[in-house]
């Protein structure tokens, strides 16, 4: 089959590789339909998570048809439109038993302090990705669903990660009526968070990135009030400015391991791997949320450690929360806000990209040409 | 300016505005309608019921797996299988080192970079030899607008790009240097030896 592969920081290609096999009794062969390029494969593409290995395939978003099933499997059968949540989980573990299906302790031999992970290299368990003509999916009777007759395509994708995650970040802010809500990071999480604090009664939602694409269709998309944070000397005090100098409740950060606005956190991070992540945004977060705020934390960041403000956030009296989405758990409401047309999760996809050109994709997406916010991948045999 | 009182500063919009604008405003304003409260759900099982233990996926290479760990989960991913100097390398991170040590994800980093020289090399002894410059897919900076993207745009991630190239190339012309200095040593040793 044709399949994206990890090279080395910087560098993937599409090479011939062979066709994912059933492993385990529970286990299904989807074929993939469509893939996307997801902000903290971008975390990958630039070498900063440990164990990415050379010949991997990456891609935590995808749906597809049901190729093959393996003998135990009961609620899917070949030719199934199904979507997949980017958590590997078991549904059967101490964490799965209380929905926390992205912290699954059965499927992740490499690593205990994450799940595990479709395309998201050997510390979230070493499974092959969806950007491929054919991906391996473990215990098919609990994470994939059919996809509803209704629901379209390009929608159905996004809600295998970015939507879920940006709805699940709002969550985790535990925004009440009135609330302002800042956003760090107007990529795809950024968007779908701002987007869903409205759901939640925000009474005001910010959005801060330095890339005014981005920031239009923060306005348009999402509603919100923008701040482009080159504009500004200290963005921490325009924030003050802008709540009368009590601050956000709530602040999000939907930005992650790569935040931009210190060259030094920046550099020692993403270019010299020196730390798990450049905590610009949540440092960010943590001194524009007024005291007793909440944060939410949705970025990604490596398992290594961050030089995070941490005695601001405890002088604050703040409350951080934080978890990679588990994604199904929120795909009922989801669905209903979708089919209700009070989220249009495609609305944000730029860029339709053949498999074949994947490098080229990853170098659009990651370098922010051509106004990119969301790239999709069409494998060549869907 | 006022002393700080204790009211909120009031919001740019009233709450009776954002609901007749913002599509879908305040559907999920009582937390019992959000999928991720309360955050520790109390179910047994997806299907109800206390489910049986995973059956067990063949371990068909030794799995490295985390000291973290009481044992092999029940299932794993099978991309990728440790080799060459790197997978040595990984294998002892995973060996000696809990995730809780520095020493377990610098050793990981470090395979990291040691498996995409040997793999670079390896490939240009078998059927699909690197293409380094196709593989950054760098050919879109003339498709896609590679200088209107950047330039009068404000962005803050300019002054860090030109480190990505020094990232992709670094590691050939460190080899490369290192690869010529050893040539001309041992060149040197034949001919005082």
């Amino acid at each position: 089959m044709r399949a994206m592969v990890y090279r080395g920081p910087y560098r993937v290609r599409v090479e011939e590789k062979e066709r994912p096999r059933i492993e385990h009794p529970n286990d299904a062969i989807v074929r993939v339909q469509l893939a996307a390029i997801c902000g903290s494969d971008l975390h990958l593409y630039h070498g900063m998570m440990p164990d990415t290995r050379v010949g991997h395939t990456f891609g935590h978003e995808f749906i597809g048809v049901v190729d093959e099933v393996g003998p135990a499997v009961q609620n899917l059968q070949v030719g199934d439109r199904v979507m997949v949540p980017f958590n590997v989980f078991c549904g059967r573990c101490w964490f799965c038993a209380r929905g926390l299906y992205s912290n699954c302790h059965n499927v992740n031999p490499n690593a205990t302090a994450v799940g595990g992970i479709y395309g998201y290299s050997h510390t979230c368990g070493g499974y092959d990705g969806g950007q491929a003509e054919y991906v391996r999916v473990p215990f098919a009777d609990v994470g994939p669903s059919k996809i509803p007759d209704w629901m379209e395509d390009e929608d159905a994708v996004l809600l295998t990660d970015a939507l879920a995650t940006g709805y699940f970040g709002a969550q985790l802010g535990d925004i009440a009526e009135g609330d302002s809500v800042v956003v760090f990071g107007a990529g795809p999480v950024g968007l779908f968070a701002a987007k869903s604090a409205w759901l939640m009664g925000a009474g005001r939602v910010i959005v801060i990135d330095h890339l005014e694409h981005r920031l239009e269709k923060a306005r348009t998309f999402a509603h919100a009030e923008t701040f482009n944070f080159t504009e500004y000397d200290d963005i921490v005090v325009q924030m003050k400015k802008t709540t009368d100098f009590l601050g956000a409740d709530v602040a999000i950060d939907a930005v992650g391991a790569e935040a931009d606005g210190n060259l030094v956190q920046h550099v020692t991070s993403a270019k010299l791997k020196l730390q798990g992540g450049s905590p610009v945004a949540l440092n960010w977060a943590i001194d524009s949320v007024r005291k007793g705020g909440t944060i939410s934390v949705m970025g990604a960041y490596g398992p290594m450690f961050s030089a995070v403000k941490f005695g601001d956030a405890m002088n604050k009296g703040l409350t951080l929360n934080a978890n990679q989405c588990p994604v199904k758990r929120q795909w009922p409401r989801l669905f209903e806000h979708v089919r209700n047309g009070y989220l249009k999760p495609s609305e944000i996809i730029t860029h339709r990209i053949p498999l074949e050109d994947i490098a080229e994709g990853y170098h659009i997406f990651s370098a922010k040409l051509d106004g990119c916010i969301k790239p999709i991948i069409v494998p060549s045999a869907a | 300016m006022h002393p700080y009182t204790p009211q909120k500063p009031p919001l740019p919009r009233s709450t009776e505005e954002l609901r007749d604008t913002i599509p879908g405003w305040g559907v999920d304003l009582d937390p019992a309608d959000r999928p991720a409260v309360p955050r520790l759900q109390d179910r047994p099982g997806l299907d109800g019921g206390i489910p049986e233990p995973a059956e067990r996926q063949p371990e068909r290479w030794p799995r490295e797996r985390s000291i973290e760990h009481g044992m092999l989960t029940p299932v794993f991913g099978t991309s990728c299988p440790p080799k060459g100097l790197s997978g040595r390398i990984r294998r002892l991170a995973y060996a000696r080192y809990s995730e809780a040590r520095a020493a377990h994800w610098l050793l990981l980093l470090g395979a990291d970079r040691v498996d995409t020289l040997e793999s670079t090399l390896g490939s240009f002894l078998g059927r699909q030899p690197d293409n380094l410059l196709a593989e950054t897919g760098v050919r879109s900076e003339l498709s896609h607008g590679g200088f209107s993207s950047r330039v009068g745009r404000g962005r803050a991630d300019l002054v860090h790009q030109p480190l990505d190239a020094v990232i992709v190339l670094g590691p050939w012309v460190l080899a490369g240097y290192g690869a010529v200095t050893a040539v001309r040593r041992v060149a040197r040793l034949r001919r005082t030896g």
